[in-house]
């Protein structure tokens, strides 16, 4: 057999690269042709849209277009009355909440869903409660496999902790933290579950401009470090022009745009659905 | 100045996660330990004050005892899972009934199959045990419906199981080996031929009993089993989507609370009332121990036997009060007195912290902490 030596053997394709050198996959969720109604009200109709591997994928829209509803179909919270969802190459009609979290899905929401009773370290530890497969058995001895389970577990959160900067809240309940900290907590939570896909629920609402710096710094540290694909809605357009790979733009129900920031950003429906037209 | 902390530094997460950090909370919980364990039986076997007769161990530690493990297992369920509860009675109830079914020899006549089945007494701890068992089985079952409806709708729901179990054991007479009273004796207490008869023995088989509960029940609420009922209790939903499985985290939190509950039911019957009626296990007792659970504070271990001592021990010191300062009041009087200063105090408490107990302790000792300092 005649090899070429300098020819990598078999070669798979190269990864697309960004200009800012980070890999690109293929695609890892999609979405096909989802519709979902409440009774007579149509929260999404029709909508077919991708994540790939990789990428910070933002999905935006005005007040009611939908963003929310999306992001609890696909994470299995709603189940759609139409359409489909492909994730890691097994197609469904709909998620379940189980199955979404064990594949990998992991996810921070709009209103803050933290566990109050809990402090931050038991909040983020709870993230790991799939990591954790000792018995109750074995839990009520809290001895041996269970406690090296326990401690291996509790490393890997308070790398999540250093990461985060947030050592000096360790154990104080998450009720009684600032709101921009608590944020901060619920994304602490959502990385224990070492998820491959992050989807983020207006990380940024309600933070002033300093802490919107910080939690773009951890966002982009995640995509870029670890590799994590991260859907997130926000409506800060400064923010989302900036850190997204691609934008998905949604208008009652409707896609109406997708494409790069730069492109969106052109795209004459999208102006309109933001300005408004005049008649 | 009772904490100082300065020098205590821990270098390993086992350390850190330990139940008692500091090592002044540690050595307290030693020496607590020496003086029940030790301490209390050579008081009492001395007749030395404040153990001089019987009383103190057969009329207020015992009970107190028993309860405070009833209340673990109610916390377990209402505190740590969220599902309010009325049935804890009944589960006391199937833990005694089954322990007694055990204890005594399991004859069951399946005339239409034309064959029996016959099980020999089992010794007492076995059926203690098997009785928790049995009362884990009954919680998964009457749990079920917690998957579905939550808050007070559940608790009106508990409360069918309490009043079907109250039903069962007072008209079905298999379960009261066909006693025409309706009251049933227990089987005599012997650990492998040794017999307890003593008060002192009979304290000393609760507590071993309810130290080791509360361990385990310690361990299971700082585990990864804990903090998946706390996560179902703080937002369902969010755990849900985090990958914990409602069925499985509410189901455990029923079994390992009815099992705790059916144990210290059987405790109840066997060591404290030695015989009894299934009125012993009525809706009262289900509320007694909720009010234990929420006075002593939700949520936590320690404040299930400051719950207990509270609603158990209050009533019988207050009673106490005038006759120890020869005030001449009539023993009738005294009762209804003792119901309205309960009550009152239980106001004011729920008022001034409702988080309990539990609460008010961690902030004491958050204080002494820093003490002489504010912060």
């Amino acid at each position: 057999m005649n090899v070429d030596v300098g020819q990598p053997i078999a070669a798979e394709p190269a990864p697309e690269r960004n200009p800012d050198g980070r890999a690109i996959g293929d695609v890892m969720l999609a979405v096909e042709n989802v519709s979902l109604a409440f009774g007579g009200v149509k929260a999404i109709s029709d909508v077919s849209f991708d994540i790939r591997k990789g990428e910070v994928r933002a999905i935006i829209g005005p007040n009611g277009a939908g963003k929310t509803s999306m992001l609890n179909v696909i994470n299995g919270f709603y189940h759609p009355q139409g359409g489909t969802i492909t994730f890691k190459g097994t197609r469904r009609h709909d998620m379940r909440p189980y199955i979404a979290a064990s594949q990998g899905i992991s996810r921070t929401f709009q209103n803050l869903a933290l566990f109050k009773g809990m402090s931050t370290l038991d909040n983020i530890m709870a993230g790991r409660a799939l990591k954790m497969r000792r018995g109750l058995m074995w839990q009520a001895l809290r001895w041996g496999p269970a406690l090296n389970e326990e401690i291996r577990n509790r490393e890997a959160v308070e790398k999540i902790i250093d990461f985060l900067e947030i050592q000096h809240i360790r154990k104080a309940p998450v009720g009684k933290l600032p709101y921009g900290l608590q944020k901060r907590v619920e994304l602490g939570r959502a990385l224990a579950m070492e998820p491959d896909l992050l989807l983020l629920d207006e990380p940024m609402a309600g933070m002033n401009l300093e802490e919107k710096k910080d939690m773009s710094r951890y966002i982009l540290t995640v995509n870029d470090l670890l590799g994590t694909t991260i859907a997130l809605i926000e409506h800060d357009m400064g923010v989302v022009m900036d850190i997204s790979d691609r934008v998905v733009v949604l208008e009652y129900g409707r896609k109406i745009a997708d494409g790069t920031p730069d492109e969106v950003q052109r795209d004459q429906r999208v102006i309109d659905a933001y300005l408004g037209i005049s008649h | 100045m009772l904490y100082r902390e300065a020098g205590q530094f821990k270098t390993t997460y086992s350390a850190d996660m330990a139940i008692f950090p500091i090592r002044q909370d540690r050595i307290a919980l030693y020496a607590l330990l020496v003086f029940v364990f030790i301490g209390v039986p050579l008081l009492a076997r001395f007749q030395i004050w404040p153990l001089g007769s019987d009383y103190m161990l057969r009329a207020i530690l015992i009970p107190f005892l028993i309860l405070s493990l009833a209340a673990i297992g109610v916390n377990i369920l209402i505190g740590y899972c969220g599902q309010i509860s009325l049935g804890s009675g009944a589960f006391m109830a199937i833990g005694a009934y089954s322990a007694y079914k055990f204890g005594t020899g399991i004859h069951i006549p399946l005339a239409w199959f034309g064959t029996e089945i016959s099980i020999a007494p089992l010794p007492l701890i076995v059926s203690i045990l098997l009785g928790g068992l049995m009362s884990a089985v009954v919680g998964i079952l009457f749990g079920v419906p917690s998957l579905r409806i939550k808050g007070l709708y559940l608790a009106v729901a508990t409360l069918a199981a309490q009043f079907f179990f109250d039903w069962v054991f007072l008209r079905v007479q298999w379960f009261t080996n066909y006693a025409p009273s309706g009251s049933v004796n227990a089987p005599e207490l012997s650990i492998f031929g040794y017999l307890i008869n003593s008060p002192i023995e009979r304290y000393v088989l609760c507590l071993t009993f309810v130290t080791v509960f509360a361990l385990i029940a310690k361990n299971l609420v700082r585990g990864n089993i804990g903090r998946q009922w706390m996560a179902i209790r703080d937002m369902d939903i969010a755990a849900e989507l985090m990958g914990i499985r409602p069925l499985y985290a509410k189901l455990t939190a029923f079994a390992v609370s009815s099992f705790i509950v059916g144990v210290a039911g059987a405790l109840w019957a066997f060591v404290y009332l030695g015989s009894w009626e299934p009125l012993a296990f009525n809706i009262d007792r289900s509320l007694q121990l909720l009010f234990m659970v929420i006075i002593g504070g939700l949520g936590s271990i320690l404040g299930s036997f400051l719950g207990a001592a509270f609603i158990l021990i209050l009533p019988i010191m207050l009673d106490q009060i005038p006759h120890a300062l020869g005030i001449p009041v009539g023993v009738e009087t005294v009762s209804h007195l003792v119901f309205v200063v309960t009550g009152s105090l239980i106001c004011y408490l729920l008022i001034v912290e409702p988080h309990g107990f539990a609460r008010l302790w961690s902030i004491t000792k958050e204080r002494l902490r820093l003490w002489p300092y504010p912060y």
